[in-house]
């Protein structure tokens, strides 16, 4: 389980985060939703302990990783997978390499384990025979899913995706939708989405957030976040440019 | 005007901080296994490699023109039988190290600060602490190792280079013995020469290495972050390397070496 409290954190003059409080319960899917620019890949890195909190903490099954010495963040960090907005895949290696990096660095399977592992996670997400490619040469949605392998790699207990449907097809992007929903039935993982693909989010959420103003302004379940009266949310699930959400 | 000044040396102080806590976490991981050592032989690959012609050339251009300068001035009086031992003395213990630290600084310096902007401005950086690794460990340990061990080898290769082509320019050129030359120059290098400039050469490539990737990790900004971070990457290197050639110059005198 997440605890999140009174999260803030401001680069120079611009408070992203401010006051964030959430919970995001254990073995399920978590969605949060909310305009661009508003917070959510900055919200994904103090979970990771990329970004500290200016004040807050963070509790992952009650220990504050804020609080964490270096090395403690990183055995915490090898629960997690996480797929970046961008992808950022290392491009000074191979696709294959990419994909088995956490493999190579933290366990002590041979070449051909690793191999097929990452065969096997790359399959998952609909890729073959592009273990010897680079980076550079993948499309952008193949990039997604070469970086969703990745983060799958060490069959994480708790998994982040920054968009994970955004730049890969309708078809692809209901795959992912699958894939997610399979992990989270099938070992019970817990994850936190962030989207602005609300088709996905009614498909795979239990419970849905909506961040404005760097808080939560509003946390439910499917329905009653299609069904809320908070004019914001209405207004960003219905996608109208006239309502409470003016400035851009 | 006084609150600029403050705010100046507050991030000026907060820089070097920086920098300093870099160089500690570098030098503790340094001495700690596991050692990376298939990226540290990348590594030195890449700055041997990189770097070879352009020390060749230094080296060879260095001596002949410092050959071609002593001989007007010991010419006048008729001291151009010296030259060997101005030469090589002046190449091992200042010209040697510091020209090999800042050619170095331009090409291997400004390479792994552009690697390292754009790993960090395409949040490659975050992605490798994402996956529990420690960017200090896998990249900026390797990077520096092979700075701190190249530069003393290169510097050895243009001192050498240099004295080379001291010679060519002298006994070829300007027309002295070479049995007199060679008489000087070999007597006049004592080996606390060589390790003068091996000493500041060390230092040269930990400033090399700890700059470079300084400059490179904190680079903001899309791929004009990257060329600004790339340019002040070289450029601050090579103060420091002038600016601490002065000072171990000083230190060593002090010891005697
Ligand atoms: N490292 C940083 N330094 C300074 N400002 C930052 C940094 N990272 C994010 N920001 C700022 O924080 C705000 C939120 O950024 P964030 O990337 O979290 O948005 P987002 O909700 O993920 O948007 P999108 O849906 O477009 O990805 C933006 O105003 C951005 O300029
Ligand atoms: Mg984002």
């Amino acid at each position: 389980m997440i605890t999140i409290r009174n999260l803030t954190k401001s680069f120079g003059p611009n408070r992203v985060l401010d006051d964030l409080s959430m919970v995001v319960p254990e073995g399920q899917t978590t969605v949060v939703i909310g305009r661009s620019g508003c917070g959510k890949s900055v919200l994904l890195k103090h979970i990771m302990g990329i970004l500290k909190p200016d004040s807050g903490e963070i509790l992952i099954d009650g220990r504050d990783i804020t609080k964490l010495k270096a090395s403690e963040l990183n055995q915490e960090r090898k629960r997690f997978g996480m797929l970046f907005q961008g992808g950022a895949l290392f491009d000074s290696l191979t696709v294959g390499e990419n994909v088995g990096f956490s493999l190579q660095e933290h366990t002590n399977l041979s070449e051909g384990e690793i191999k097929e592992i990452v065969r096997e996670k790359l399959e998952l997400v609909g890729l073959r025979d592009v273990e010897d490619l680079r980076p550079a040469e993948l499309s952008g949605g193949m990039k997604k899913r070469v970086a969703l392998a990745r983060a799958m790699a060490m069959d994480p207990e708790i998994v982040l995706y920054d968009e994970p449907t955004t730049g890969v097809d309708p078809i692809m992007a209901d795959i992912i939708n699958d894939l997610i929903l399979s992990l989270q039935e099938r070992l019970k993982v817990t994850s936190l989405i962030v989207t602005h693909d609300m088709q996905s989010a009614y498909k795979i959420a239990d419970r849905i957030a909506m961040l404005y103003k760097g808080q939560i302004v509003e946390i439910g379940s499917r329905e009653e976040i299609r069904n809320t009266a908070n004019p914001i949310v209405r207004q960003f699930i219905a996608g109208a440019s006239q309502g409470p959400i003016n400035e851009n | 005007m006084l609150e600029i000044l403050g705010r100046r040396t507050i991030s000026g102080l907060a820089y070097l901080g920086e920098i300093s806590i870099l160089s500690v976490q570098t030098l503790g991981l340094s001495l700690k296994p596991p050692w990376k050592g298939k990226n540290l032989l990348a590594e030195m690959v890449n700055v041997g490699l990189l770097s070879l012609p352009v020390v060749i050339i230094t080296g060879a251009f260095t001596g002949m023109v410092l050959a071609v300068q002593s001989y007007y001035v010991l010419h006048k009086m008729t001291l151009e039988t010296g030259i060997g031992g101005l030469v090589d003395l002046s190449l091992a213990r200042e010209l040697g190290p510091v020209l090999t630290a800042l050619m170095l600084a331009g090409r291997v310096g400004a390479a792994m600060t552009a690697q390292l902007g754009t790993m960090k401005v395409t949040e490659q950086i975050d992605a490798l602490q994402s996956l529990a690794v420690n960017p200090v460990q896998y990249l900026v340990v390797p990077r520096f190792l092979a700075c701190l061990i190249l530069l003393p080898i290169l510097t050895v290769y243009t001192v050498f280079i240099g004295m080379l082509g001291g010679y060519i320019a002298s006994v070829k050129m300007m027309g002295i013995n070479a049995t007199f030359y060679l008489s000087i120059a070999v007597g006049k290098v004592a080996p606390h020469d060589i390790l003068n400039g091996l000493i500041k050469a060390l230092f040269f490539g930990m400033i090399i290495g700890i700059i470079a990737c300084y400059k490179g990790l904190t680079a903001k900004g899309g791929a004009e972050g990257v060329g600004r971070a790339t340019t002040g990457s070289v450029v601050t290197s090579c103060i420091l390397i002038l600016v601490a050639d002065f000072f171990i110059t000083l230190a060593l005198k002090i010891v005697n070496i």
